[in-house]
């Protein structure tokens, strides 16, 4: 895409990424475009930290014997997998690498409202990081992701405790994140630009930020309380010290529920974004779409209940929170709908962005719809604990906020770097993943119907075909992971220049904003005349 | 490796075939709903695909019918599978009355079970074809899960409570149980089978081996051992004649029903209810007693109270 025309834009111009150089310029650095950029080089880390683990586990899978591995083991990889994935790479991922670079641009501000919290923010995020890998190297942490009491505090032998002290620690990091984001969107927005006209982006980040400041108190809580009944013995959730272990699961679901839709809301942000500038038209339905994301959030406060179907929880609290789980899949199928009719009439270009975004899409609407096998209380009784809930959280986790984020990185990457990546093996590495993630998780779908239990490194004969076909997916899906780490690195530095909009995108960050941006993101403060999207 | 590659689980109970038809709807639904966005996205994508640079497409806001249209089907629709899915589970999570009722007890990482006649097992259950069977579940440690995928049915194992799932099983031979709650190292050690057997072969097989007292009878066992008799034999404690299922008033005004979880907490935490009448000065048997022996000591109870009703 490199042409005679863009050529000016090498000349010597001083930017973010140029204006200071040396280790300390980065370390010490307020600028949310360098923050951004110190997250995004530690959420890929603990991404492929976190992959290693899962690789490991699928091959211990190969076999029914799990011969590979010892049990404990294939425990403790599965408990890093998780607690990795969900608080040190998916919770951050969007937020705090693309909400951080793009927030103050796309509302036309110079930085977040709090630079100095943000860098706190960082700081926050990798200590909880390194007590985690800490608890890791110590020895390990065998509970699962979940801490399900009284295993996590009493019976356990892993790290529980250092485990959980990096999952408290790495919460406040997200709390900060939220807070600053609220206040940036509120005070910080340039003049003319009204809450209807910000990009659905900023709409998806403030309700994920409310969820932020609300939900992960309650997990910093638990976790002091887990971290009290196994040092103490003061008993809360042990029955043999007179606890309740289901008080446990309600704290966690009561974070953990509402935690899901935080890893997802950022991503459908960043859909709403992609879909629009490659079909050149307004998204379909602005306000629904928005409406859809503060629903979901709201929504995602009172569902907690359905991951305790058959834990004894009563059958009347049973009705009510499977009635709200189906409650919480119309907003969700709003946001799919109104996708997939802005591409109508429009001009559909297949850039590798969009090819992501509409892997988003379709995989997104696989996971939303068998997540009504498990909003249904009979099947749920069924699939609970199974690989079909296994697979149905791999669909929204991988299929739909990996997928999102993926496809914002390819998208801003040229506002990011200022430079291009390899096209062709952009939508090459889209393809890999699309394929290589099917294969891996659709079988998980009948394995768990067939009734294997998750956990299992040890399983029936009878499972074997599926796994085996599932481990290998998880190798075609472990090379297309592989593939754009290597190209993007590659085009840092030799990649052609990308110009200020390469994409031809509306918004403030394309527009008004030169690539990569000067550190004080805009030569003068623009002034908003017009809706968002304003494709034609 | 290819070894019996199923695509559906053994539908061996009463309620599985329920179970699996709402299965089949919500996957038509699914497959409606992917098919119809996959093809949709298909068709815009070749149809609408960009043929030149400058080419500037009509500007379309939105559409207030579509958008109501398109939340109020699918809110129609989870409406049905909400009514659907929660009547089956309503009526799965009611035992019948004349179900037959065996215990089971989960600890790391075996289980236990144990019939009223007698016979214990550790993972294997044999139940009689085609008569219902309550399980009431407890764990000595952690949270367990008993899960049959044949009969669709899971119900997690709590320490400090019990927990019942029920079934009926409508064909012999020989099924699959699993633990489906994470419970540590040697979780996906703790599965088993159900064997159903014929009535006749059920009673041939309770009745043979090695001899053993009934649950009832080791409880009357217990009830000596621990001394309970020196009290509750004596009118110190309150009797047991006639106590199991019956109304029993306390002394702060309030009734409970002596059922299996008022006994277990009586004997665990004696103060937390008083009998009207009586002093609080029985001791707690926590740790000296384990899930086993108060199932037994409970089946005991239960059995002074079947005999004094049938005169």
């Amino acid at each position: 895409m490199a042409t005679a025309a863009l050529e000016p834009q090498v000349e010597f111009r001083t930017h973010y990424l140029n204006h200071a150089y040396g280790i300390k310029s980065w370390l010490l650095t307020t600028d949310h475009k360098r923050i951004a950029l110190l997250y995004l080089a530690s959420v890929t880390f603990f991404f492929f930290v976190g992959g290693a683990a899962a690789v490991l586990m699928r091959l211990n899978l190969l076999e029914p014997t799990g011969s590979l591995l010892e049990p404990a083991t294939y425990n403790k990889l599965f408990s890093m997998h998780g607690i990795v994935m969900i608080f040190f790479f998916l919770a951050p991922a969007v937020p705090a690498v693309l909400g951080n670079f793009l927030i103050p641009l796309m509302i036309g501000a110079r930085d977040v409202a709090f630079p100095r919290l943000n860098l706190l923010s960082w700081y926050i995020f990798m200590l909880g990081g390194a007590i985690l890998m800490y608890a890791v190297i110590a020895g390990g942490v065998d509970t699962g992701w979940t801490f399900y009491t009284p295993l996590s505090t009493s019976y356990a032998t892993g790290n529980v405790v250092a485990a959980a002290m990096g999952v408290f620690v790495s919460g406040f990091s997200s709390i900060l994140t939220g807070l600053n984001f609220i206040v940036t969107i509120h005070k910080m927005r340039a003049p003319g630009l009204t809450w209807f006209r910000l990009p659905l982006f900023i709409w998806s980040m403030y309700a994920t930020s409310c969820i932020f400041i609300l939900a992960m108190p309650v997990i910093a809580i638990t976790m002091v309380l887990l971290a009290l009944e196994r040092l103490f013995h003061v008993g809360i959730f042990d029955p043999s010290l007179g606890g309740d272990p289901i008080l446990f699961q309600h704290l966690f679901w009561f974070f953990g529920h509402p935690e899901v839709y935080v890893l997802i809301l950022p991503s459908m942000g960043v859909i709403s974004e992609l879909v629009p500038c490659f079909s050149k038209k307004r998204i379909f339905g602005y306000s629904f779409v928005a409406f859809s994301s503060v629903a979901i959030a709201a929504i995602s406060f009172l569902v907690w209940g359905h991951h305790m179907f058959v834990s004894g929880q009563s059958v009347y609290a049973g009705l009510v929170f499977s009635a709200l789980s189906f409650a919480v899949a119309i907003p969700s199928a709003i946001k799919v709908f109104n996708w997939t009719a802005t591409m109508y009439k429009g001009s559909v270009s297949y850039s590798a962005p969009m090819l992501y975004a509409i892997g988003f899409i379709g995989l997104f609407t696989m996971g939303g719809l068998t997540g009504l096998f498990l909003a249904s209380l009979a099947t749920d009784v069924h699939l609970h604990d199974t690989y079909f809930v296994i697979a149905h959280f791999h669909y929204i986790m991988v299929g739909g906020a990996v997928m999102g984020y993926l496809g914002g990185i390819h998208f801003w990457w040229p506002k990011m770097t200022g430079r291009l990546y390899p096209d062709g093996w952009a939508r090459f590495a889209a393809g890999v993943i699309f394929v290589g993630f099917n294969l891996t998780f659709f079988p998980q779908y009948v394995l768990g119907y067939l009734g294997m239990p998750r956990r299992y490194p040890v399983y029936p004969p009878e499972f074997q075909v599926l796994n085996v076909m599932s481990t290998a997916g998880a190798s075609i899906l472990g090379i297309g992971y592989l593939i754009p780490l290597v190209y993007l690195i590659w085009s840092m530095r030799y990649g052609p220049p990308a110009g200020q909009n390469p994409w031809g995108a509306k918004g403030l960050e394309w527009e008004k904003a030169l690539s990569p941006p000067p550190p004080e993101n805009f030569e003068e403060t623009p002034v908003v005349t017009e809706e968002a999207y304003n494709y034609g | 490796m290819w070894h019996g590659f199923p695509l559906r689980p053994d539908q061996i109970s009463t309620i599985a075939q329920g179970v699996d038809h709402l299965y089949y709807f919500l996957t038509a639904v699914d497959l409606f709903f992917t098919a119809g966005i996959f093809l949709t996205i298909f068709y815009f994508a070749i149809r609408y695909r960009r043929r030149s640079e400058d080419e500037q497409p009509p500007r379309i806001e939105g559409n207030l019918a579509l958008e109501i249209t398109w939340s109020v089907v699918p809110a129609l629709l989870c409406g049905v599978m909400f009514v659907w899915g929660s009547s089956l589970y309503i009526r799965n999570s009611r035992p019948p009355e004349a179900a037959t009722e065996i215990f089971v007890i989960g600890k790391q990482w075996m289980w236990h079970l144990q019939h009223p006649e007698g016979p214990r097992e550790i993972n294997e259950l044999h139940v009689p074809v085609g008569r219902p069977i309550k399980l009431t579940m407890t764990s000595e440690d952690v949270i367990h899960d008993f899960f049959v995928p044949a009969f669709r049915v899971k119900k997690d194992v709590v320490p400090g409570r019990y927990s019942t799932i029920w079934f009926q099983a409508t064909k012999t031979g020989r099924y699959r149980f699993f633990c489906a709650q994470y419970c540590g190292t040697f979780h996906s050690h703790m599965t088993g089978w159900v064997e159903v057997m014929t009535p006749e072969e059920y009673e041939h097989w309770l009745s043979g081996g090695v001899k053993t007292e009934s649950m009832a009878a080791a409880g009357a066992a217990l009830y000596q051992q621990f001394g309970c008799v020196t009290c509750h034999g004596t009118g110190k404690g309150p009797p047991f004649t006639n106590l199991y299922g019956n109304p029993v008033k306390l002394d702060n005004g309030q009734t409970v029903v002596a059922d299996d979880a008022y006994l277990r907490e009586s004997i665990l935490d004696p103060s937390a209810k008083i009998v009207a009448g009586y002093s609080p000065i029985m001791p707690t048997f926590r740790g000296q007693i384990s899930e086993e022996q108060i199932l037994q000591i409970i089946a005991y109870i239960k059995s002074l109270s079947t005999a004094e009703g049938k005169k």
